[in-house]
């Protein structure tokens, strides 16, 4: 890589002129987009936008922090139905997407705690419990549930003249940007330095200073502030909530996609969100067979390129960049 | 008090397949230090595939062992063809759970493309609702008590194999240290192709006898699995007497939960189980503490 001079140089974030080109030649095209593309692209591109938010938590704890966690459900159900709550109490949606984010969060703090003990297989089986209770206390609750009919959340109206559905796209656009921006300056702070500490041999860590109490809670509870805001932007998207949307199912997508995306990379992140979301959109004619394309996905990513699509995109660039020479 | 007994009778008969699901997941634990998150798939893979043979009028005679057989081959297949070339490319731990995952996955969309969503009901030799009794208003059914018996009988099979054979003590010095029972000469991947076939098989038997108690659909080890789980944890996840004591008791647990405190309460309990356990003694019930070397 390229010689590093100061502390102000490793903090920046787009350090050449041509990726800064190429980032905005991405942003025009994203932000044109509801000119020349259909509708329906606009749709699928707004979820991929909600799905990567969700992604990049989940990617911060496994890919950067090395901790796994199978209760994402759970988080998720946690932000949707606070957002939901709270929309209908009449709060503003900033404010409860904050709350959404903050809820889950608080609940990704306690789910932490077992992680100050338990590794691997043991914090999988604990989160994995996790993820499932909250699903049963949705299912067995009606007050929180909002009973049979779901819960109502009310919609977004179509703002600036736009349709509902730019509205929308535009919003989660905004929305995810700001996500990404954060991701990429939190693990370019001591934050994020701390976090791979941990993952590469965390007794190595707290040797250095690390607090591991400290940053393994606080990598949880970023976690799942991510997924809660995802969360609350489904709820938003979809209008309505029930906690059948909340599975196991959920939970193995956002894994999916970090996998096969690639741990510890954002941009990974995105293309995984992207992939997890256009595989049903493919298969939606063999919907059944969707968990086999993630399934053989995975397999093939761990044995074949463990760093997942985005590992493959840097050799591809590698190659061009030293071409003809290899 | 006949109330109680009746309880703790039918958490028996369920704890024993319980037991059977978490002996398949220790087994292949404690001799590669990998949870199998497809244990409950491949279970319901051999199940359908002997729900298909009895309903073109085979004998489950011959329809059973396929069956298990099938669960057993599939299990090997994926450790040679999956596993061992991922662990020649230094996968990690992690990367080699998450294989697990994906089997996992794979199966679950294959049962249901090719076996549907719909729940079926399985025919079974043994009858759901014939009860005997055994003491005053005590009373237990023919699958219950086919259960109780195969649970048994099985976990001593599987004892006397692990203690007294030449194989069980190959299984043993394999999960004890790989690279000096590969030096003494023991074909440790033969070995635990093996355990990962045998792990399957209890498995699928597990899966036999839990369909006719339950709506039989491609999610429908799930929840078993994941009750397994709990009980290998409670029971130690390295221990084999103790993923059985584990099944026991979660069974009996949950039946009395469901029986006097509310039958909702019943599938949160094993989830309860997980946490606590975990928090107040990791290593289980009957498991060795496992310390870690700087």
């Amino acid at each position: 890589m390229d010689l590093i001079e100061s502390y102000k140089e490793e903090l920046r974030l787009v350090r050449k002129f041509w990726t800064g080109f190429w980032i905005v030649l991405l942003l025009l095209a994203l932000i044109f987009l509801p000119w020349y593309g259909k509708e329906h692209w606009v749709y699928i591109l707004t979820l991929v936008f909600i799905f990567s938010i969700g992604v990049q938590g989940q990617n911060l704890l496994i890919g950067y922090t090395g901790q796994i966690s199978f209760g994402q459900a759970g988080f998720l159900a946690l932000g949707a139905f606070s957002f939901g709550h709270l929309l209908r109490m009449g709060v503003p949606v900033a404010v409860s997407l904050l709350c959404a984010g903050l809820v889950a969060a608080l609940f990704g703090l306690l789910v932490g705690f077992p992680s100050l003990r338990l590794k691997g297989p043991y914090l999988s089986i604990a989160t994995l419990g996790f993820g499932i209770a909250v699903y049963q206390v949705f299912v067995n609750s009606e007050i929180l549930s909002g009973g049979r009919m779901g819960l109502t959340v009310q919609k977004l109206p179509a703002l600036f003249g736009l349709s509902q559905t730019n509205t929308y796209y535009y919003f989660n656009l905004i929305v995810a940007v700001f996500f990404t921006i954060a991701s990429y300056n939190l693990i370019s702070s001591f934050l994020g330095r701390a976090f791979i500490a941990i993952r590469d041999n965390d007794i190595s860590a707290e040797a250095m200073g690390v607090n591991l109490t400290v940053y393994k809670l606080l990598a949880f509870a970023i976690s799942s502030f991510y997924t809660g805001v995802q969360g609350g932007l489904y709820a938003l998207l979809l209008g309505y909530l029930e906690p059948n949307m909340f599975t196991f199912l959920e939970t193995i997508s956002l894994f999916v996609a970090v996998i096969v995306g690639g741990l510890a990379s954002v941009e990974g992140s995105i293309l995984g969100a992207a992939f997890v979301i256009l595989v049903p959109q493919v298969f939606s004619n063999a919907k059944h067979l969707v968990p086999v394309v993630f399934g053989t996905a995975i397999i093939l990513i761990l044995i074949f390129e463990p760093l997942g699509l985005s590992g493959r995109w840097m050799k591809i660039r590698l190659y061009f960049r030293m071409w003809p020479f290899r | 008090m006949s109330q109680f007994l009746q309880y703790a009778v039918s958490g028996l008969s369920i704890g024993a397949l319980y037991a059977l699901v978490a002996l398949g997941l220790v087994l292949i634990y404690r001799s590669t230090r990998i949870l199998n998150f497809g244990h409950g798939d491949v279970a319901t893979v051999g199940t359908f595939f002997a729900f298909t043979l009895l309903s073109h009028n085979y004998n489950w005679t011959i329809a059973f062992p396929l069956a298990l057989i099938l669960g057993a081959l599939i299990s090997m297949v994926f450790y040679f063809v999956i596993l061992i070339p991922a662990q020649r490319r230094n996968a990690t731990l992690l990367g080699q759970i998450i294989l697990t995952v994906g089997l996992s996955l794979i199966f679950q969309g294959l049962v249901s493309h090719f076996w549907g969503t719909e729940p079926q009901s399985f025919p079974f030799p043994l009858s759901d609702t014939k009860t005997w009794k055994i003491y005053k208003d005590v009373v237990i059914s023919e699958l219950s008590i086919g259960a109780l018996i195969i649970g048994f009988a099985v976990s001593l099979v599987l004892f006397l194999l692990v203690q007294k054979t030449r194989l069980g003590l190959a299984m043993r010095a394999t999960s004890e240290n790989l690279p000096s029972a590969q030096t003494l000469g023991i074909p440790t991947r033969r070995v635990l192709s093996l355990s990962w076939g045998m792990a399957a098989f209890l498995g699928v038997l597990a899966g036999i006898f839990l369909a006719p108690a339950l709506p039989l659909d491609p999610f429908f080890m799930l929840e078993p699995f994941l009750k397994g789980f709990a009980a290998a944890v409670l029971g130690g996840l390295n221990s084999l007497p103790g993923a059985v004591a584990g099944g026991l008791i979660l069974g009996v647990a949950e039946s009395l939960a469901g029986g006097y405190i509310a039958v909702a309460f019943k599938n949160t309990l094993a989830f309860l189980v997980i946490i606590v356990v975990l928090l107040i003694r990791p290593e289980g019930l009957l498991g060795k503490e496992f310390i870690e070397r700087v």
